[in-house]
């Protein structure tokens, strides 16, 4: 009765390293690259340093450094089952939803318009705050040591991780889940627009 | 005084989609107000339609996509009038705002009512604490508005499969699609134990329709929109209403008042993206906003019936999960593809139940059979570390959980309301809408009654576990005075707020969706049922909005 094809596997994709960071400075880029590392960590699998985590939250942090901002892929396809890729090309703002966006990132930092509901902190403050209660030394520091640090900041490695997951397991357009590693290693083939799946494939064990 | 339009229609979800349909078929002007944007169709060549949805987790599940975003236009929650002005700032239902509404981001579940749901009064009531009521209309009347509503959405389903269904006149226009495997489990279970599970009927087409495609059974369904536009959502309405040419769609446009001289409505005030005020003049105002927005903008416009925003309902969901050994890969496939009605339907052991709770009756709700789906969602449920890498592969969530969600009947009751927040602002500067909402006792009993049976289908089924919650979250602290977010409802069903009765003094609006203050403002949403039923509310809302245009258009 449905269309559905019949590829069975991801297709390959190709690794594309970030050239350079959007927002985080070396240190901090390296910081979250290590607690990352941590959170989805390597084993027989890739984890979150081969999918690339830091350059998704980045990407979140550094949205608007890009235009339109890395806040919503575009559609319908990403090319990886067919149709025209259209995942890279994000989504214009409305003035409104910019205002939202950049008060979600940035913070209300004391702005009137931001701060109709009262003050808030930003995911950019956030994310420096949690970075520094992580220590300068956290890189240099052993694993036994860097979970402490992250049980220690729970609700920072609560944020860190809700993101982590983003990184690891959403669409590589916005910059994790590199050569599409989260999802290969769990056997999920991620859109599957316009191939879809067939009849027997939903209806069978 | 001169006018673009006969009819202004405030929403294009659902409601006011089918309205503008069924007016431009009847020869009138009509302009619809959309808050949200558009993202369904080309507004300068209406046959050819948008395509910006797509399969992709963050952007629906994260990151609002289909709005409203919770900072912008926030809502407020509190259980009871005395816990203070509210308890919570930010999502409470927010079904889309966008264009399409809540059509666009439902997997397109579309029930009947039966019978008895429009006679809940006589038939089963009064309940203390509650406020129950008769429709002003039976099945009877209803019943080819639903067979049109079928049509013009396009509904997949098999008539006579479920036993417990209300007579019909016609087949469904489509056959049911590809049940999915953990249904196929689930469903064999159900009837082994006795139950009638069948395939739900959906506004995804099974097969080419209405110039549509067949769902290709992606798996990105309730809570995404469609990326090949194979879904019921009200692109086909919209469409061909406005390929009449008689029909203007305006998105970013937010209504903000209904103007009113000698008890007529003479059109809106409403406000564009640079947050410039404008009026539109019109004949008629058809009211489709959605059984929270619709009485909020009548507050906002001054009017003052003291029902107004009363009696609203949710679903009070009971949620029962199992875990299978086997694989279930319910990311295959649409959101749900089976249901079963036996716990909509009052038996001599629900009323034995009711008795020993000092109840006249309980229902449940229909049960929707199925899994969960995405990775982003179930990898953060995990713990990180070593763990997490473990649990993503055994994947006891994502690919071995099988359930149920019970939409059970929330009975109406006056303190259950949406007014306006004394404080908290929307972007536009207006006061946002307020939901006071604490369930009956009657849902509380039904849960724990009908609970136990839904584990036990699950275990039948194959689980190693099986538990159940509830939503709102009423288990512990969250009903003791301490109040947390899990006392929102996650239900997206909520109707009630402008109840229809044919009393003025107890009802909003008339059977036909007319204001009685005001009959030239005509309610085309879910906000007149009188009761809640345990069925979702599109497909009915939608048959109501044929009915109650068709009256408006003369």
């Amino acid at each position: 009765m449905t269309t559905g094809g019949t590829e069975t596997a991801l297709p390959p994709a190709a690794y594309t390293p970030a050239l350079m960071a959007r927002y985080f400075d070396e240190r901090s880029y390296a910081v979250v690259r290590a607690a990352c590392a941590r959170l989805i960590p390597t084993d027989q699998d890739p984890g979150a340093e081969e999918a690339g985590v830091v350059d998704y939250i980045d990407g979140l942090l550094g949205a608007f450094a890009s235009d339109p901002p890395l806040i919503w892929a575009g559609g319908p396809f990403s090319g990886r089952f067919g149709g025209a890729p259209g995942f890279a090309t994000f989504h214009r703002l409305t003035p409104a939803e910019e205002l939202a966006w950049r008060t979600r990132i940035e913070g209300s930092l004391g702005i009137p318009e931001r701060e109709r509901l009262g003050p808030v902190v930003g995911l950019q403050e956030r994310y420096q705050a949690g970075i520094s209660a992580l220590g300068d030394d956290f890189c240099d520091v052993g694993p036994e040591e860097q979970d402490e640090r992250l049980r220690r900041h729970d609700s920072f490695t609560s944020l860190l991780l809700e993101h982590a997951c983003e990184g690891m397991y959403g669409a590589p357009e916005y910059g994790g889940n590199r050569d599409l590693v989260g999802w290969r290693y769990i056997d999920y083939l991620g859109d599957v627009q316009p191939r879809g799946y067939s009849d027997e494939e939903v209806s069978q064990p | 005084m001169s006018r673009d339009f006969d009819v202004i229609v405030v929403g294009s979800g659902p409601g006011g989609s089918t309205a503008a349909d069924v007016l431009t078929a009847a020869g009138k002007s009509v302009v619809v107000f959309e808050r949200g944007r558009n993202r369904l169709i080309d507004l300068d060549n209406p046959s050819e339609l948008l395509y910006e949805f797509s399969n992709d987790e963050i952007k629906f599940w994260s990151r609002h996509f289909l709005g409203p975003d919770p900072w912008l236009e926030p809502r407020t929650f509190r259980l009871r009038e005395e816990d203070g002005p509210r308890t919570h700032v930010g999502e409470v239902n927010n079904l889309p705002a966008t264009v399409g509404g809540g059509g666009v981001h439902a997997d397109g579940k579309l029930p009947r009512f039966r019978e008895d749901d429009f006679r809940m009064l006589s038939e089963l009531g009064p309940v203390e604490g509650a406020s129950l009521a008769d429709w002003p209309l039976d099945y009877d009347e209803l019943e080819p508005c639903y067979a049109e509503a079928e049509r013009l959405v396009g509904v997949a389903g098999e008539a006579g499969a479920n036993p417990f269904a209300a007579w019909r006149s016609g087949p469904y226009p489509m056959p049911p699609g590809a049940p999915m495997y953990c249904a196929v489990l689930t469903t064999a279970a159900a009837e082994r134990l006795g139950y009638h599970p069948y395939p739900a009927p959906t506004g995804c087409n099974s097969v080419p329709y209405d110039g549509r495609p067949a769902c290709n059974n992606c798996g990105f369904c309730g809570y995404f929109g469609c990326p090949i536009h194979a879904k019921g959502d009200p692109v086909a309405s919209l469409r061909r209403a406005l390929m009449t040419g008689k029909a203007a769609l305006r998105p970013d446009a937010f209504v903000s008042r209904i103007l009113v001289e000698n008890g007529r409505a003479t059109g809106v005030e409403w406000i564009d993206l640079d947050g410039e005020r404008h009026i539109e003049t019109a004949d008629s105002v058809v009211l489709a906003a959605g059984a929270m927005e619709t009485p909020r903008l009548l507050l906002l416009s001054g009017f003052d019936h003291p029902m107004i925003g009363r009696n609203l309902m949710f679903h009070f969901q009971t949620l029962t999960f199992g875990q299978l050994p086997v694989r279930v890969h319910a990311h295959k496939g649409r959101s749900v593809t089976h249901a079963h009605d036996d716990h909509i339907v009052v038996t001599s052991g629900a009323r034995a139940a009711a008795a020993e709770a000092g109840l006249p009756f309980i229902k449940g709700g229909l049960v929707e059979h199925g899994g969960a789906a995405h990775p982003t969602l179930e990898a953060k449920f995990y713990p990180w570390g070593p763990t997490h890498k473990e649990m993503m592969r055994a994947s006891p969530m994502r690919d071995h959980l099988v359930g149920f969600t019970m939409q059970g009947e929330d009975l109406p009751q006056p303190t259950n309301r949406v007014d306006l927040d004394p404080d908290v602002r929307d972007v536009h500067g207006f006061p946002v809408a307020r939901v006071t909402y604490h369930p009956h006792r009657h849902e509380l009993v039904a849960s724990a009654f009908y609970a136990p049976k839904l584990e036990a289908i699950l275990r039948e089924a194959g689980a190693v576990w099986a538990r159940s919650t509830t939503s709102p979250d009423v288990s512990g602290p969250a009903m003791d005075g301490r109040r947390k977010m899990g006392s929102v409802p996650a239900s997206r069903h909520v109707v009630g707020t402008c109840r229809m009765g044919s009393d003025p003094a107890t009802s909003v609006c008339d059977e036909w969706g007319r204001l009685h203050s005001t009959p030239n403002v005509v309610v085309c949403d879910s906000s007149p049922f009188p009761t809640g039923a345990g069925y979702g509310p599109t497909l009915t809302l939608v048959a109501l909005a044929i009915r109650n245009a068709r009256a408006l258009a003369g």
